[in-house]
């Protein structure tokens, strides 16, 4: 099982011959992840270590049966990169690109959620499901298979969560970087659905950040919708109000979007909310532990 | 990025949204200059990225063009929430019968724009939201299906306002606000007041502004506008060497690298009862040069005291990092002490590193919270 990748996973990236693409689409390969194809227009025919190149997503799916598409174009063009596959289509979108402008990801948002496609990001790091396929960024080597189901606003404090897990003697089922950005494909909540389903996952973390009002809404959502057990890490505590703290998403307006009313939320509804990451990983280890 | 209230008027008379005519002035005599131009009764309005202006003294009326000259004297440089006023605005003093409050918000819950209208103009939205809700109309757009007239008409009925001439105004006001937005790619565009003058004519008074900075790339005109005079000296260096960094008020200073993890650095010294001097983010890597321009921005901050590096190491291994560090250090001459804290791959290898090079004045913890205790021991 595991959520949105896994050995079903049949992988077009878009972007395949740019030194990213090109670096992570074989990584992602190497790991076991079935990548059958890349899209760059103009290029195709060529191919990238074997990986066939076509020119658009339309021929990667008729000629190899994509079915999921990770996405490392440039953010002018990115949005136009999504159209085209979900048009395609694609049903499962995981954008990496970041600083795509937040009125393009609104219009993308409105329309993707019409078709009933999957998208994870932008600006994030993508979704791994250990032993299973990596697709995106995400260095795969520092986390294990396991029960954990954990999904995250941040790459590298989730690396670090995750990382701090496996040296406690946990795994993860799969980690999902939604991404840093204002509007981003999949929300928590979406996120949470699939855990919730997911006979794999026992234990869900939950690692947020200041702006906007998703982890409450999660927080909201969780008491009538999530029977497993759900932890929490917040960042951001001692942020300014108004200054954009590195993710475009990641910004306290006016009173709205504090890491205190995110911890408040949740632990309203009896999440535990680790202060620190190291704090996150231990409280999971204890909870992990009386439930299994 | 946000906008003077000059400049997010630039914007709506683009779009055809009325506004007074003004003119821009950065000393008295150009105050002067301008209120001549204009004739008459001028007001004499400090340009700052702040609330609270009016009370704050930045906002006032002069009959004339010497009186303007003088007015312009004692606000020229007035500390308003911390930001000096270096620039005025000019304008034609309006004579006000009503106040109405006019917005679009990118409402980031919903994922559409959101228009609120309400009578009660003129004073903070949120108190009106707060003390009379039902005063305020709100109606969201649909990013795909744009604006459609009717639904200026629900907004402007919603509202209560019942002059036929002002209705006809505002449904033009209020289609062309929404293409302001989404041209001008906006997080943020209010018109606070928006006022009808003795005569009838709507017009917008104020403006805030804010436009997203990933769009500027399309918008270059836009992107021109900012005063980067106007900006802290180390947001300002930052800016130039491409570093993600935010000013804070300590005297730890902080390089982690990814956003949260580096959100999560500041709130970890915070817990081990320091002071973080800033948020920096090193981005994914860990070169060297990056490195060295991070630390250049940090350290031109001279409140700091120490500095911590919080590093986890994925794909970027850490013994790649722990060599970036060392190469940084060694092209600066920094004193400061430096408290490291290496996690993820390669790790040990990276510590290892560290230590055998061991500069005197740098500290390797094992531990984010270790680390922080450190590094605020360290700027005592």
């Amino acid at each position: 099982m595991a959520v949105i990748v896994d050995r079903d996973t049949r992988l077009v990236v878009q972007g395949l011959t740019g030194s990213e693409g090109r670096f992570h689409g074989l990584r992602n390969r190497n790991y076991g992840t079935n990548v059958v194809a890349g899209v760059t227009p103009g290029k195709g025919g060529q191919d990238v270590e074997g990986i066939p190149v076509f020119n658009t997503v339309a021929e990667s799916v008729a000629e190899a049966g994509a079915n999921t598409t990770l996405i490392f174009v440039p953010a002018r063009f990115a949005t136009d990169a999504i159209y085209e596959a979900v048009d395609a289509g694609i049903g499962t979108v995981i954008c990496i690109t970041e600083h795509i402008p937040a009125h393009d990801m609104l219009r993308v948002h409105t329309y993707i959620r019409g078709r009933g496609v999957t998208m994870i990001g932008p600006n994030c790091p993508g979704v791994l499901s250990p032993g299973k396929a990596n697709v995106g960024i995400i260095p795969a080597e520092i986390f294990s298979e396991g029960a954990i189901g954990l999904v995250s606003r941040s790459g590298t404090l989730t690396y670090q969560i995750g990382h701090e897990l496996t040296q406690l003697g946990l795994g993860n089922s799969t980690i999902v970087g939604i991404g840093g950005d204002p509007i981003v494909g999949s929300s928590f909540i979406d996120v949470l659905t699939r855990f919730e389903a997911d006979p794999e996952t026992e234990v869900i973390v939950l690692v947020g950040e200041i702006g906007g009002d998703e982890e409450e809404k999660a927080a909201r959502y969780v008491v009538d919708h999530v029977t497993k057990p759900v932890l929490a890490y917040i960042a951001g505590f001692s942020a300014p109000p108004g200054k954009t703290m590195g993710h475009a998403g990641a910004i306290i307006s006016g009173s709205a979007g504090t890491a205190q009313a995110k911890k408040e939320a949740l632990e309203a509804v009896g999440i535990e909310v680790g202060t620190t990451p190291t704090e996150v990983a231990q409280l999971v280890s204890d909870r992990f532990r009386v439930h299994s | 990025m946000d906008l003077y209230e000059y400049q997010g008027k630039e914007l709506f008379k683009r779009f055809g949204i009325p506004v007074s005519d003004g003119r821009l002035a950065t000393t008295p005599q150009e105050a002067r200059a301008a209120a001549e131009e204009i004739g008459g009764q001028v007001v004499v309005k400090a340009q700052v990225l702040t609330g609270g202006r009016g009370k704050a003294g930045g906002v006032k009326l002069a009959e004339d063009s010497a009186d303007a000259e003088a007015k312009a004297k004692d606000i020229l440089g007035l500390d308003i929430n911390g930001h000096v006023v270096r620039k005025l605005w000019i304008e034609r003093a309006s004579d006000i019968a009503k106040e109405y409050y006019l917005s679009i918000t990118f409402d980031r819950g919903a994922k559409k724009p959101l228009y609120m209208l309400t009578t009660e103009g003129g004073v903070e939205i949120e108190q009106v939201a707060e003390q009379n809700p039902d005063a305020l109309a709100r109606l969201h757009v649909d990013p795909l299906e744009g604006f459609q007239p009717y639904q200026a008409r629900r907004l402007i009925y919603g509202s209560g306002i019942d002059d036929p001439n002002e209705q006809k105004q505002l449904l033009g006001i209020v289609e062309k606000l929404y293409r302001c937005f989404v041209e001008s790619d906006a997080m943020l565009t209010e018109i606070n007041p928006l006022i009808v003058t003795p005569e009838g004519e709507v017009r917008a008074l104020d403006s805030k502004f804010t436009v997203d900075d990933s769009a500027l790339f399309r918008h270059p005109d836009i992107a021109e506008m900012r005063d980067v005079e106007a900006a802290d000296p180390q947001e300002r260096l930052a800016r130039e060497k491409g570093v993600t960094y935010v000013k804070l008020d300590g005297d730890v200073g902080i390089l982690g690298n990814g956003a949260g993890l580096s959100m999560s650095t500041v709130d970890v010294v915070v817990v081990a009862g320091g002071k973080p001097a800033n948020f920096c983010d090193l981005g994914g890597g860990g070169d060297a040069q990056g490195v060295v321009d991070a630390l250049e921005v940090i350290t031109s901050d001279e409140q700091v005291r120490s500095i911590f590096f919080n590093i986890f190491g994925g794909i970027t291994r850490c013994d790649e990092v722990a060599r970036g560090i060392l190469t940084a250090l060694d092209q600066m001459k920094i004193e400061l002490p430096i408290v490291v804290r290496l996690d993820g791959t390669n790790a040990e290898e990276g510590r290892r590193i560290l230590a055998d090079a061991a500069p005197p004045n740098l500290y390797v913890e094992p531990t984010m919270l270790e680390a922080a205790q450190r590094a605020v021991e360290l700027a005592a």
